[in-house]
C-alpha cells in the first residue's frame, strides 16, 4: 500500500489551534507524524524587550489566553524574584486562589472542545455552561472575563469585593454536584471508554526524558506536580494530594484532568478557610531591575511553565525567555501517534489540550 | 546511578566540584531547591551525561539563548524530578562563530528548544537531528532576537 | 426593443443560442413589469433566507476564538441567530477573523478566502485582526486583516463580549439587508 504525507490544517476544526499536522498513513494507519507550528507567532519574547515591566502583564495574559492568570502570575513570580520583592501574605492567598479558579476554566474549556471532537455534543453545552458561572466571579473580582491583568508585580491589583466569597461558595458546591452528572455522562458511556482506553500508552520514564509536564506526566504514573515538589506562594501550607493515574493511556489521562477538577475546589476552600482576612494586598515595586537574573516555574494547567528573566538596570527586560509545557508535549506529539488510526486522532490529540498562543509566542 | 537515593543542593554542588573542577563555576546566590552555574563551552556535553547519569537530572526544562552584544549565551535550565533541583547553566560562546553541542541526544525534551534557539539566533548546535526553522518561514533570512535586528516597529 | 442587436437566429451555435433567448425573457420580462412584480417578491425572501442562515466557518485563531465558542455556548447561543459553523470554506458565507494574522498564515486566509463562493463576507474580530492589536511592532504580525481582505464589519474589542460579536453579525443582517441579493436575473 502506498503511503503518503496528509496535512492536517492550519485550518481544521479539530486541532484546536492554528498548526498543521502532517501525518503521513499507510491506509489508515498512522506511520509517521510532523508537527509543523509557527502560524501564531508574533514574536512575544523580541516584543517584551521594548516594554517596561508593568506593561508586559497584559502581554503575558494573553500568551496562553485558556488560561491567562497563571501566565502572568508565573511572570510576575520572575521579575519578583528578580526585584528581591516579598510580596504580602494576603495577596499570595489570592494569587494561588485565583490560579486554582483557573485552573478550573481551562479544564472545563477542554472538557467543551473534546467532547465535539468524539461526538458528545452535550458535554460542549454543559462544560461551557459551568465555565461562564466561573467567569462571573472572575468579571466581578477584576473586571474581565478572559484576559484579566490582574496580577501585579508585588501583589494583585485589588482586593475581592464584598460579598464575593458568599458567590464563590455557592459556586463550588453546585459545581461539585454538577461535575458528578458530567463524570456519568462521559465515564459510563461505553463508546467514549472504547475510544480512550488503551490507546497511545506512554511510559513514566519515556515521558520524562521526552520533557513532557503536567497531567499528561502525571497520567504515566510519574508523581510530580510543582505545587508539591517545588512549592511556591502558600501550596505547602495547604491540605490537599496531587492526581495521578498509573496506566499511561489516553483514558488516564482524561482522568486526571477530571480529578484535579475536584482537587482544585477543594483547594480553594481550603484557602478561604486560611486566608488573612486583613492586610496589604500589594508592595510597590522599583521602577528600574537589578542587574541579574530572576526565574520561577509553576503548574499551569497544561504543565511546566518557567519564565526566565535577565535585567539591566534598566526599566526594560534585557531578555525574557518563556518554557511553555505545550511546545515540548507538541514535540512528542508523533510519539502518541505512531501505530494508531486516523480516527484515534481526535482522542490522543484532544487529551494533550493544545493552545497555540503559548506554544507559537 | 543508584536507585532512590536523593542529593541536596550541596552534595550536588560538590559532586560536580569533584568532576569537573576547572570548567563549572558556581554563583554565589543561594535559594531553595536551586543551582545557578557557569560552564565551559567544551565540557557542557560531559557535564550534562554526569548529571543524567549519575545525579539524577532527568528533565530539561528549557534551552534559551541570550545576545549579549560582544558574545552570545546558551542557558540550560535541567531539573531533577527525584532531588526536586532545578539548575541553571550559562555558557559563553563567540558571537561570530556561535556553535555549541547539543543535549537532545540526553534528553529528547531538548529538540524543539534548540531548534526554536537557532530560529531565533543563530545559534548552530551540533549534533541535533534536525536543526531547521521552527516557528519562522523557512524562506526568513534573519535572526529576529539578535540584538542588532530591528523589530519592525510601525 | 431593438431587434438589430440579434443576430439572425437560424445561423446561431447553441451556446449563442442560449445567450439570445435569455436576452429576449430579460428584455420581455424588464419590458412588461413582470420582473418588478417577481422582484418584490424574491428580493425580501431571499434576503431575509440569507441574513437568518448565515453559516461562518470553523476557524479560530487566538483569544479572541474563545469568545466565539463562548458565544456558541448556552447562555449567549448564536445557533438562535441561524449561525451553524462549518468546517469547509466551501460551504460557508462568512469568515470571521479572530485573532492576529501572521505573514506565514496570510497565504492560507487569502486561499480560505478565494475558496468560498459568493455571495460571502468578512468580519475582522478583535483588535488584532482591525488593525494588529496589542503586538503593533511584531515582525511577524500583519497590521490588520483587510490589507489583504476587503472586510464588512468591525468589532472592536479586546477580546469583544459575546454579546459584542452577536451585535457584529446583527450590525452585518443590517448591511446584508440593503444589499440586492435576491432580484429575480441581474439588473
Amino acid at each position: 500500500m502506498a503511503e503518503m504525507w496528509i496535512n492536517m490544517g492550519p485550518q481544521h476544526p479539530m486541532t484546536h489551534g492554528l498548526w498543521n499536522m502532517r501525518i503521513k498513513v499507510d491506509g489508515e494507519t498512522i506511520t509517521d507524524a510532523e508537527p509543523v507550528i509557527g502560524y501564531l507567532h508574533r514574536g512575544w519574547e523580541k516584543m517584551t524587550e521594548d516594554r517596561r515591566y508593568p506593561q508586559i502583564i497584559p502581554m503575558s495574559d494573553r500568551l496562553c489566553y485558556g488560561s491567562s492568570f497563571t501566565w502572568s502570575h508565573v511572570y510576575c513570580m520572575a521579575v519578583e524574584d528578580l526585584m528581591g520583592i516579598e510580596v504580602p501574605e494576603k495577596a499570595k492567598y489570592i494569587r494561588a486562589m485565583s490560579d486554582e479558579l483557573q485552573r478550573i476554566g481551562n479544564h472545563l474549556m477542554w472538557l467543551a472542545a473534546i467532547g465535539p471532537d468524539l461526538g458528545n455534543l452535550t458535554i460542549f453545552l454543559y462544560a461551557l455552561r459551568e465555565r461562564e458561572m466561573f467567569l462571573d466571579l472572575f468579571q466581578s473580582l477584576c473586571g474581565a472575563r478572559m484576559t484579566y491583568n490582574y496580577c501585579r508585580i508585588g501583589g494583585v491589583r485589588n482586593d475581592a469585593p464584598p460579598n464575593w466569597d458568599r458567590d464563590l461558595v455557592r459556586t463550588l458546591d453546585y459545581f461539585e454536584k454538577r461535575m458528578n452528572e458530567y463524570e456519568e455522562l462521559v465515564d459510563r458511556n461505553k463508546v467514549f471508554r472504547m475510544r480512550m482506553e488503551d490507546l497511545a500508552p506512554l511510559s513514566g520514564k519515556d515521558a520524562v526524558n521526552l520533557g513532557i509536564t503536567g497531567p499528561t506526566l502525571r497520567g504515566s504514573g510519574v508523581k510530580y506536580d510543582i505545587r508539591q515538589n517545588d512549592p511556591y506562594e502558600i501550596y505547602d501550607e495547604l491540605d490537599w494530594h496531587m492526581c495521578t493515574a498509573d496506566e499511561g493511556d489516553t483514558y488516564a489521562r482524561y482522568r486526571v484532568r477530571m480529578d484535579e477538577m475536584r482537587m482544585s475546589v477543594q483547594i480553594v476552600r481550603d484557602i478561604l478557610k486560611k486566608m488573612p482576612k486583613t492586610g496589604p494586598i500589594r508592595v510597590k515595586p522599583p521602577r528600574n531591575a537589578p542587574v541579574g537574573t530572576g526565574m520561577a516555574r509553576m503548574e499551569d494547567p497544561r504543565g511546566e511553565s518557567l519564565m526566565y528573566v535577565i535585567g539591566d538596570g534598566t526599566d526594560k527586560p534585557y531578555r525574557l525567555s518563556v518554557r511553555s509545557p505545550l511546545f515540548v508535549i507538541l514535540s512528542a506529539s508523533p510519539v502518541l501517534l505512531r501505530g494508531n488510526k486516523i480516527a484515534d486522532l481526535p482522542s490522543i490529540l484532544g487529551m494533550i489540550d493544545v493552545c497555540m498562543g503559548e506554544t507559537d509566542r | 546511578m543508584e536507585e532512590n537515593v536523593t542529593y541536596t543542593v550541596e552534595q550536588v554542588k560538590s559532586k560536580i566540584s569533584e568532576a569537573f573542577p576547572a570548567a563549572v563555576k558556581f554563583e554565589s546566590k543561594a535559594k531553595p531547591r536551586r543551582l545557578f552555574m557557569t560552564a565551559d563551552k567544551g565540557s557542557l556535553f560531559n557535564l550534562c551525561k554526569f548529571m543524567k547519569d549519575q545525579l539524577g537530572f532527568d528533565h530539561c526544562s528549557l534551552v534559551s539563548g541570550v545576545d549579549r552584544c560582544d558574545r552570545m549565551q546558551v542557558v540550560y535550565h535541567i531539573s531533577s524530578f527525584s532531588n526536586n533541583i532545578t539548575a541553571e547553566i550559562v555558557v559563553d560562546i563567540p558571537r561570530d562563530n556561535p556553535e555549541i553541542d547539543a543535549i537532545t541526544p540526553l534528553w529528547e525534551g531538548a529538540n524543539w528548544h534548540e531548534r526554536e534557539t537557532y530560529d531565533m539566533f543563530g545559534i548552530i548546535f551540533k549534533g541535533h537531528p534536525k536543526l531547521e526553522r521552527l516557528l519562522l518561514p523557512a524562506d526568513y533570512t534573519f535572526f529576529p532576537m539578535r540584538k542588532d535586528c530591528d523589530t519592525g516597529r510601525h | 426593443m431593438d431587434l438589430s442587436t440579434y443576430p439572425h437566429a437560424i445561423a446561431m451555435s447553441a451556446k449563442e443560442f442560449v445567450d439570445w433567448s435569455t436576452n429576449v425573457m430579460d428584455d420581455i420580462v424588464k419590458a412588461t413589469g413582470v420582473k418588478r412584480a417577481l422582484d418584490k417578491v424574491s428580493d425580501p425572501l431571499m434576503n431575509w433566507g440569507v441574513r437568518n442562515s448565515m453559516y461562518p466557518l470553523h476557524f479560530g485563531i487566538a483569544c479572541c476564538a474563545l469568545e466565539m465558542a463562548a458565544c456558541s455556548g448556552p447562555r449567549y447561543d448564536n445557533e438562535r441567530l441561524g449561525l451553524v459553523f462549518r468546517s469547509s470554506p466551501r460551504q460557508c458565507d462568512v469568515l470571521l477573523v479572530n485573532g492576529w494574522v501572521t505573514k506565514k498564515l496570510r497565504p492560507s486566509l487569502r486561499r480560505l478566502y478565494e475558496e468560498m463562493p459568493e455571495p460571502k463576507w468578512v468580519i475582522a474580530m478583535g483588535e488584532c485582526a482591525i488593525s494588529g492589536g496589542p503586538w503593533y511592532d511584531s515582525y511577524n504580525v500583519v497590521q490588520g486583516v483587510d490589507t489583504f481582505i476587503p472586510v464588512d464589519v468591525y468589532i472592536p474589542g479586546c477580546p469583544p463580549r459575546p454579546e459584542a460579536l452577536i451585535d457584529g453579525f446583527l450590525r452585518l443582517h443590517q448591511k446584508i439587508k440593503k444589499s440586492k441579493i435576491g432580484t429575480f436575473m441581474d439588473d
